[in-house]
């Protein structure tokens, strides 16, 4: 779609998935045994053509950085658009919200010829048709469309999702912000379609007044005067926010169904390339309904488990229903069982590593 | 514009007739490898690792898959402002154009484009051969030696030497005689098919062999022994590590299956000497509670539902239930039913198996069974040892 511009907006980003994200920001937390949440966004728009991709992050944005490069595994290394990354212009200063950001590096948006943004949080694990959605907001003559989708998650302990409620005819009468939805309530995604001008009109207005929120200041507050109209989401789409239901999310894709739906009867997701050779098996590997990557030698038992790329399982390991990062190297004899190691985790021989209902984290690069 | 100290000919353009089928639609250095390589994947890596950043790929047998393969050189970090890859086909010029007639004429055919970096010197490789290479150390080598031309060899066991070029050499490596497929060999050093010239000299050889009506037009056979009968100081390198010509079926399974030992002959997973290759996103592997695999690789993009033993897949390869599959290799996307078996078979990409399909023969005797192209069913099911519904 030449005329639209994808914002990936890392600024409203929460600590949800605690150790994992120490030293990542969310949506650089690695998923599905060689990604990181980030991939599926930005594949999302690849697939709907959108060629001009900007990426505005707030803090600990060294591993996106580093993972998103150039853009080229997403053919965005491009000499008209393609990716850019737009951090805090101001690093001493706390950010009010991610208005200010945007009014920050409003000159992207000026200078941009294209007439409609989709705005979307990085972190989001689906397949979302941003070509469908724009045809849907541009032939509805809203001027925002927000997305949204029934809520399904597991309960929440703090208000953090945002109750939209929705007339018949598909325009949001109300916005109830921060609250813990029940089964079947509309949660809104934090996803927007949005006209440009319209919405460097909201940044410059709030801006001036000393509001920062998008959602908040720039859509709820206009819902009288502005058409907002929904879009209903109904594809797979877990809600992360915390370690279980991130466990969970990530078990999801041992379903064979689910895998197959989403990564070979749709389009792909793209992630940073590492050249990595195909997994080796030796003549004791024992592994079963699991995910593997490249890069990884398996020598012990793997159950119900999801390994990423180059990680090194030895003789006599075994490890079920848990996550071993990139590079992790679970060594002889040792019994991993309902763990999520980090990258680079080390588990030296002859250990038991044992969570309960709520997965145990080995942060990354930890000796155990 | 500054000069280049060297750069590579990659001679891409052999039809590998003895690949049969598998080379029935693509050039031999394109055959897919190891599961997710292409064979051309490994010289053009040593390159890149050995500080190589120009090389010319010299195309001409059904160039289509290795010209898109090749691209701009990007999975080879290959994609330069100065140098890079260059895809090389035949071409015509003022006065009229042909068919590249030999190794020796392709690169002839190529002087403008060498001349345009001005290397002091030009590395000559094939692109049918698996194994991993230093070339910078045989440059150092070639210089330490002030040779003119330098052949990289291996030691092969006595009872095969008959079977390659062999180099006769004296105490210091220098080569006094160049034998082809001798019957009684005085040697066991065999050429690799890797040269390192002193591009003037080269070019000078390049031109006069032209105009030699007798000539072949062959590095091997016309070149070499030229440059030898001169006099002209031509050194052996010797290449200690794994390396394979990969020119037959035979040679192409053995090379799959010394990848698979506990202790492989052959190791793709060093982490300081990646191999690259195009196409590498695929979703990761899904192995099943019906599966069962042992000293195997297997490629991202796959789904097993079977036992698979001593074998290789490639990227999206599935594999039904109740399917077995021993010491075989299957190549990109190919599809296999339920209750299949596969034994010592190679099947080439895109091919669909269907459910309770008998292919190969597990006998450690039997010939390998290559399963190449899908309209070719019929020459398995009268082959006796297969058998497809």
């Amino acid at each position: 779609m030449d005329n639209v511009i994808g914002v990936i907006n890392l600024v409203n980003e929460k600590q949800y998935l605690k150790e994992l994200t120490s030293h990542r920001c969310l949506s650089a937390v690695p998923f599905g045994g060689r990604y990181r949440l980030i991939d599926f966004i930005m594949s999302n728009f690849i697939h709907a053509d959108i060629t001009k991709v900007a990426v505005f992050t707030k803090e600990k944005y060294r591993s996106i950085m580093d993972h998103l490069g150039s853009g080229k595994e997403w053919d965005l290394d491009r000499r008209n658009g393609g990716l850019f990354i737009l951090p805090p212009t101001h690093p001493d200063e706390l950010i009010k919200g991610d208005l200010q950001q945007f009014h920050d590096h409003i000159e992207f948006f000026l200078r941009s010829p294209e007439d409609t943004v989709v705005i979307s949080p990085g972190h989001h694990v689906c397949k979302m048709d941003f070509q469908e959605i724009v045809e849907y907001h541009k032939e509805s003559c809203a001027d925002i469309t927000v997305i949204y989708k029934d809520f399904d998650g597991e309960p929440v302990d703090k208000p953090i999702y945002h109750k939209y409620s929705i007339q018949n005819d598909g325009r949001v009468k109300n916005i109830e912000l921060y609250t813990s939805p029940e089964q079947g309530e509309s949660v809104g995604l934090e996803t927007f379609v949005i006209k440009k001008d319209l919405l460097i009109e909201i940044i410059k207005t709030c801006c001036e007044n000393g509001e920062y929120d998008f959602l908040k200041d720039g859509v709820k507050a206009n819902l009288h005067h502005l058409k907002v109209n929904s879009y209903h989401y109904k594809g797979y789409f877990p809600f992360i926010h915390s370690i279980s239901s991130f466990y969970k999310s990530n078990m999801d894709f041992l379903n064979p169904e689910l895998a197959q739906a989403f990564f070979y009867d749709t389009w792909d997701i793209y992630t940073k390339i590492k050249h990595e050779a195909p997994v080796k098996y030796s003549i004791s590997s024992k592994v079963s309904n699991s995910l593997v990557a490249n890069g990884c030698d398996i020598e012990g038992t793997v159950e119900n488990s999801i390994i990423f790329r180059g990680v090194k399982i030895r003789k006599g390991a075994v490890v079920k229903n848990s996550i071993i990062m990139q590079k992790g190297e679970i060594n002889e004899g040792t019994y991993v069982e309902n763990v999520i190691t980090d990258k680079q985790v080390k588990i030296t021989s002859e250990q038991v590593v044992i969570g309960d209902s709520i997965p145990r984290i080995v942060k990354k690069a930890d000796v155990v | 514009m500054k000069s280049k100290k060297w750069i590579a000919m990659l001679l891409a353009g052999g039809q590998g007739s003895r690949l049969g089928e598998l080379t029935t639609g693509l050039a031999k250095p394109a055959v897919p490898f190891g599961g997710k390589y292409r064979i051309i994947d490994f010289p053009l890596s040593n390159c890149t690792h050995s500080g190589i950043d120009t090389v010319g790929v010299l195309t001409q047998y059904q160039p289509l898959v290795l010209n898109h393969y090749v691209g701009n050189g990007r999975p080879w970090d290959l994609d330069r402002n100065f140098g890079g890859v260059s895809v090389l086909p035949p071409y015509q010029g003022k006065d009229g154009g042909e068919w590249y007639a030999g190794t020796a004429n392709a690169v002839y055919q190529n002087i403008q484009y060498i001349d345009h970096y001005d290397p002091e010197y030009v590395l000559v490789l094939s692109g049918d051969h698996i194994y991993k290479m230093d070339y910078s150390k045989m440059f150092k080598y070639h210089v330490e030696k002030n040779a003119q031309a330098t052949i990289a060899v291996i030691e092969v066991p006595w009872s095969e030497a008959s079977r390659f070029g062999l180099m006769n050499t004296d105490d210091e490596d220098k080569i006094s005689e160049f034998e082809e497929k001798p019957a009684d060999p005085k040697s066991n050093l065999a050429s690799m098919g890797v040269y390192l010239f002193d591009w003037k000299l080269l070019k000078q050889y390049l031109i006069e062999d032209e105009h030699d009506p007798f000539s072949t037009k062959d590095f091997g056979k016309d070149i070499i022994p030229k440059i030898l009968g001169d006099g002209k100081n031509l050194y052996a390198y010797r290449f200690e590590g794994y390396w394979k010509d990969v020119g037959t079926v035979e040679s192409l399974w053995e090379a799959h299956m010394d990848l698979l030992n506990d202790i492989p002959g052959f190791d793709l997973n060093d982490p300081h000497w990646k191999f690259y290759a195009g196409n590498a996103n695929h979703a990761p592997q899904y192995i099943s509670s019906e599966a069962n695999i042992t000293q195997s690789l297997v490629n991202e993009g796959c789904i097993v539902h079977g036992t698979i033993n001593h074998s290789v897949l490639s990227y999206n390869v599935h594999v039904g239930k109740n399917t077995t599959i021993k010491d075989s290799v299957i190549m990109p996307n190919v599809k296999i039913g339920n209750n299949v078996t596969i034994n010592n078979a190679i099947i080439a990409s895109d091919i669909c198996i269907e459910d309770g399909a008998e292919i190969g023969s597990s006998s450690p005797a039997a010939e390998i069974t290559v399963i190449g192209d899908a309209e070719n069913i019929s020459y398995v099911a009268t082959n006796e040892k297969s058998r497809i519904k």
